[in-house]
């Protein structure tokens, strides 16, 4: 394991703040298409975080956008994500925060906000 | 040469240029020692024989000892024959190193696949499990009828059942190379490659 653990020491990210389940992020993440560079702003509550503290960590973040629930997962240490912000830090009590799928209304955005 | 002995490391993950995830096996492929040159005159046929990773004197049986003193190399782990490229003179003693391979090129890997042990029709055959319910009570992983009755009186040969599963050699082709690394000698293969973490296998190109 530490051979492996060296090979993808230099991929992993260190400028990532440090953010969990039923906060708030900014996420800003390139997107290349057609030779052009340009960036895509998603901004939604987080999840989960799986993975661990290795590169194949992951998280999953959730918005509502134009009344349909989106989801997307990414790679905590992808060169494609240029920045990540927390904007509000969610008190929860579960590390995954799934059940938030079948809730409606404004329960569904609704994170008492951690003091 | 068109290949070499190596060990491997084991699985990750790494980015590449565009962003996308690639899985990739790493191996430590080489150095590997020329041991002996197979010629059709001596032998009836040409390959090229090279061992691969340290082995102290005392593991060394002592026909294998005269074998690598005879090429004049340290005794050898294990040894394999691959074809040389003709028109290369090749020598005892000579060193390949994993600067044969080239970026984006296709190999071949052999390896030993993880021993099973006595395994069921299941996991070795693919067979479906039996029902969980309806009255049913012992026969969930059974394989069920294996023939008819007193015609033919006996079980086909070749019928799928239990029995030993794994330890066998596997190739797989057409793995990418993704990455050389010749200061560690570190090959990364796009994909899985037979066998556990530490096993010797055989790359061809």
């Amino acid at each position: 394991m530490d051979k492996l653990n060296e090979i993808t020491k230099s991929q992993l990210r260190k400028d990532i703040p440090d953010f969990g389940p039923g906060d708030t992020i900014d996420v800003n993440v390139r997107v290349i298409e057609g030779g052009k560079e340009r960036n895509q702003h998603y901004r939604g509550i987080v999840l989960g975080r799986k993975g661990g503290s290795g590169i194949s960590a992951t998280f999953t973040v959730r918005k509502i956008s134009g009344g349909v629930g989106v989801e997307r997962i990414f790679p905590l240490h992808s060169p494609m994500l240029k920045s990540v912000q927390v904007v509000r830090r969610g008190k929860v009590r579960r590390a995954k925060l799934n059940y938030i799928r079948k809730l409606t209304g404004s329960k569904a955005t609704r994170i008492a906000e951690k003091r | 040469m068109r290949g070499l002995i190596g060990k491997r490391i084991g699985m990750t993950q790494i980015f590449d240029d565009s962003g996308a995830v690639i899985p990739v096996t790493v191996i430590e492929a080489g150095p590997c020692v020329v041991t002996q040159i197979k010629t059709v005159a001596t032998d009836g046929y040409n390959a090229i024989q090279v061992g691969f990773g340290k082995q102290k004197d005392k593991h060394t049986s002592k026909p294998m000892h005269g074998h690598f003193t005879k090429a004049g190399v340290e005794p050898q782990r294990v040894v394999a024959e691959f074809e040389g490229i003709e028109g290369f003179e090749y020598k005892p003693g000579q060193q390949f190193k994993v600067s044969i391979f080239h970026k984006g090129e296709k190999v071949n890997v052999t390896g030993t696949s993880k021993g099973r042990g006595f395994a069921g029709v299941i996991k070795r055959h693919g067979f479906h499990q039996q029902n969980v319910t309806h009255g049913q009570s012992e026969y969930l992983r059974h394989p069920g009828s294996i023939g008819q009755s007193s015609d033919p009186s006996r079980v086909w040969k070749g019928m799928k059942m239990g029995g030993h599963m794994g330890v066998d050699t596997v190739t797989v082709s057409n793995l990418k190379v993704v990455r050389i690394d010749e200061e560690k000698n570190q090959l990364f293969l796009r994909g899985a490659v037979p066998g556990a973490n530490n096993g010797i296998i055989l790359i061809k190109k």
